[in-house]
Order: structure tokens, then C-alpha cells, then sequence
């Protein structure tokens, strides 16, 4: 695996990357494989806590949205950085964002019927330090969540 | 070794029934205990709905849609929900969605060191 960099161009001090089918079943799977990585960094529970929400709505979504429940990949990336910062980056080759801003909004969901609440994304924002997404009309999304560990 | 395991069960005290959540509560686990909970409330149509979740480990917003589908359905046939004793994890989400204003949270006494404490 080559080692890439963060954004802000922090050096990569350990990386891990999976790869899961977007089956619900695997929800709980990928936030407790990132916590279960993370857990060298000794982050404290509420920080493990907020991760694994995090990382569950970014995932859920590409189950629920990206791919609407049919077959897929989900692909996970891991970095732990110099200065306790840890990168998650969520990519699905689904359907794609048309518009990410009005996405980003609380309570925008396209899919009331599932009875959706739209707080996905809110939920990443205020759990994580920053929350960027890429997305192409079919194509798919790249999501990369930041949070800074304290101590 | 796949955790997102939600459990139910049921408890009614004269007019009220309690519905217990444990484990974690994700879209997985919301799909599945969502019929059965619908299908009970139905066929008893308590008056009054509390789901009680001390003892959560784990929700993220798929949990707010669950809360919000119950709440809708219970009001719509004339009966009224309350989340009870939310875990701490769980309160702040509940708090982040706003949604104390518009389903109750409720604490029992027996859970009051929770109550405030957000995390
Ligand atoms: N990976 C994705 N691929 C395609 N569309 C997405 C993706 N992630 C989010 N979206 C779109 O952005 C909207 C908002 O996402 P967000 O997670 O905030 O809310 P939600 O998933 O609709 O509801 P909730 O997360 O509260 O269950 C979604 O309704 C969907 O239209
Ligand atoms: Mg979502």
C-alpha cells in the first residue's frame, strides 16, 4: 500500500484500508474495524464514540443512497497522522451527489419514505473537526471525515 | 463478531406500554425490530409509549428516523410517545436533532444521575 498524505500534509504514522459490500449487515462491522484501529491512538470513549457514529452515517449512506440496496463497494481508508489526527475517508462508486450543499443541510433527505431524518451529515459535522465530500453524478462519493485526538 | 445486534422487548404498566431498546441501533437494526414494533403497537394500541433507552450501546441517525416513525405512528391513532432514559450516547444525539422539541424525554428516578449530563 502507498502511503499517501493528508490534506494539510501531516505525516502518516499507520494506515488501513477495507473493502465491504454494501450490505447492512456490514454497518456495524466498519465503524468497529475504525475504532478497533484507532484504539492505539488511546482516544478517550466519547472521542471512539463520536468516531463510530460518524463513520456509521457516512457508511449507511452509501448503502442507503449511493447504491439504494442493491450490490456495491464500500471502500474504507484509515490514516492516523502526526499530532493524534485521524482521516477517514468513505468512497462508493454509486449514484452520486447532485447538489452536496443542500445535502449538508439538517433535515434534507431524499428518501422520506424510509423514514429518513436528514441529520446524517449534521451528525458527521458537529461529531468530527471536518467533514469534506466529493461527489459525481454517477460515479459516486468520497467522504473524508477529520477528527483531532486530545491529550 | 457482527455487533450491530438491537434487542426489544415489552413491558405494560396499565395504560402505558415501555418498549426497551439494548444493543446498538443503526439502519441495520432499525429495519429489523421496526415491523415487529409497528405490528405490536397495532394490535394493542396503548395510550400511552415510552421507549426506554438506558440501555442503548450504540445510535446513530437511522435511530432518530426510528424514534420519529414510532412517534408518528403513535400519535396518529390518538396515543401519546415519550423517550425514556436515553443512554448518554444517545441523549446527544437526540439533542443534536433537536428532537426534544418535539417528542418529551422523559427520566425515571431510578436513572437520574443521567439526567443533564449529556457527555
Ligand atoms: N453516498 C451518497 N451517495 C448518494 N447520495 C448521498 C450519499 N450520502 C448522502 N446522500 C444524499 O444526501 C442526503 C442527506 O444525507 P444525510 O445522511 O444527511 O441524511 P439521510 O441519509 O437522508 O437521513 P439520515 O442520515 O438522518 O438517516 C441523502 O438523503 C441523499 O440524498
Ligand atoms: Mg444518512
Amino acid at each position: 500500500m502507498t502511503r499517501t498524505r493528508v490534506d494539510f500534509s501531516a505525516a502518516v504514522e499507520n494506515e488501513m484500508e477495507m473493502t465491504l459490500p454494501a450490505l447492512s449487515v456490514n454497518e456495524g462491522m466498519a465503524r468497529a474495524a475504525v475504532a478497533a484501529f484507532c484504539a492505539q491512538l488511546n482516544p478517550t470513549a466519547v472521542e471512539l464514540a463520536d468516531l463510530k457514529c460518524a463513520v456509521s452515517e457516512a457508511v449507511t449512506n452509501c448503502i442507503v443512497h449511493a447504491y439504494r440496496e442493491s450490490a456495491g463497494d464500500i471502500r474504507l481508508n484509515v490514516k492516523l497522522c502526526e499530532g493524534r489526527l485521524v482521516q477517514v475517508e468513505i468512497r462508493d462508486r454509486g449514484c452520486g451527489i447532485p447538489d452536496v450543499r443542500q445535502a449538508r443541510e439538517p433535515l434534507f433527505t431524499t428518501d422520506a419514505q424510509g423514514e429518513r431524518s436528514g441529520m446524517g451529515f449534521t451528525v458527521m459535522e458537529s461529531f468530527c473537526d471536518s467533514v469534506k465530500v466529493h461527489s459525481r453524478v454517477g460515479k459516486g462519493t468520497t467522504v473524508t471525515l477529520l477528527k483531532r485526538l486530545h491529550r | 463478531m457482527i455487533q450491530n445486534k438491537s434487542r426489544v422487548n415489552y413491558e405494560t404498566h396499565g395504560d402505558a406500554m415501555v418498549i426497551r431498546f439494548s444493543g446498538e441501533i443503526d439502519h441495520h437494526s432499525a429495519v429489523d425490530v421496526r415491523t415487529g414494533i409497528d405490528e405490536k403497537l397495532m394490535m394493542e394500541r396503548p395510550p400511552r409509549v415510552f421507549l426506554e433507552l438506558s440501555g442503548v450501546e450504540f445510535m446513530d441517525s437511522s435511530g432518530l428516523g426510528l424514534i420519529m416513525g414510532r412517534f408518528a405512528l403513535v400519535h396518529r391513532y390518538g396515543g401519546k410517545l415519550a423517550v425514556l432514559d436515553p443512554a448518554p450516547a444517545v441523549q446527544k444525539i437526540l439533542l443534536l436533532a433537536g428532537m426534544e422539541r418535539m417528542i418529551p424525554i422523559r427520566y425515571s428516578t431510578k436513572n437520574q444521575r443521567k439526567e443533564g449530563k449529556g457527555q
